[in-house]
């Protein structure tokens, strides 16, 4: 780990009416891939790369879903604001 | 949810002849029409929906698959076609590579619970290197069918 790497842990709830369907993933994909910092998105028992569109796709998260994030590196704080950002916005739909 | 709940057999294109992105959506959605599942009148407006949205942002995720998809008002269950390009498609892919295996998906507006399901479904095996080496070396029909049956018969999680 790098002495300036951080953990951060932060619950996000997905309000917009379809759910984090396609064009959601690529907008949270898009901006997780400006930041250096890994980023796990977990539904329950099921972890997948917040990076990947394909493994976001598995999430299966309906409108109303919990997911945690878990982001470690340097920029961890600033992708978890951008991401909650994102979600809360509602992706920019409805 | 399995793939053969949605994926209809005789929709399934094993040999795409369209080289170019718009002409493989209008093939698969053909192929809907062709099996009963659509009017043929409403073709033309569906393709159009999906290359619209497919404008608005691939769905070329990488590895050589793309998922084009439209929630429209015109469909009534959850369906998909899928078709294979022995040469492949330039689908504007996020890794830029050429995509060989299709999988279009239509599902009505009010359900984006079951459209979220469909697109797990599909992903899911997708990202298996081995489903979609199969697929990408199948030739008929039938060999898809027993890919998707045998994927189905797979535990999940």
């Amino acid at each position: 780990m790098a002495e300036n790497s951080t953990h951060i842990e932060r619950e996000v709830t997905i309000i917009n009416s379809q759910g984090l369907h396609a064009r959601p993933v690529m907008r949270f994909v898009d901006i997780a891939n400006q930041f250096q910092s890994t980023v796990k998105v977990k539904k329950g028992t099921v972890s997948v790369d917040g990076k990947s569109p394909m493994e976001m796709m598995l999430l299966e998260a309906t409108s109303g879903t919990r997911l945690q994030l878990v982001a470690d590196g340097q920029d961890a704080a600033a992708l978890i604001d951008a991401l909650a950002k994102l979600v809360a916005d509602k992706f920019h739909e409805d | 949810m399995k793939l053969a709940d949605f994926v209809v057999t005789e929709a399934i294109v094993p040999n795409l002849d369209a080289t170019d992105r718009n002409g493989v959506i209008r093939a698969l959605v053909s192929g809907l029409a062709a099996a009963g599942e659509i009017e043929p009148a409403d073709v033309e407006t569906i393709a159009k929906a999906i290359i619209q949205r497919e404008n608005q942002g691939s769905t070329g995720f990488g590895k050589g698959v793309a998922v084009p998809h439209v929630k429209h008002p015109k469909i009534k269950r959850i369906m998909a076609a899928v078709g294979r390009s022995a040469g492949g498609v330039d689908f504007a892919a996020l890794d830029r590579a050429p995509v060989y295996i299709v999988v279009l998906l239509l599902s009505p507006p009010e359900n984006p619970d079951g459209h979220l399901q469909a697109m797990e479904n599909i992903f899911r095996h997708l990202q298996r290197d081995n489903f979609r080496r199969f697929l990408r070396q199948a030739e008929t029909t039938a060999e898809i069918v027993d890919l998707i049956k045998e994927a189905d018969a797979m535990p999940t999680g």
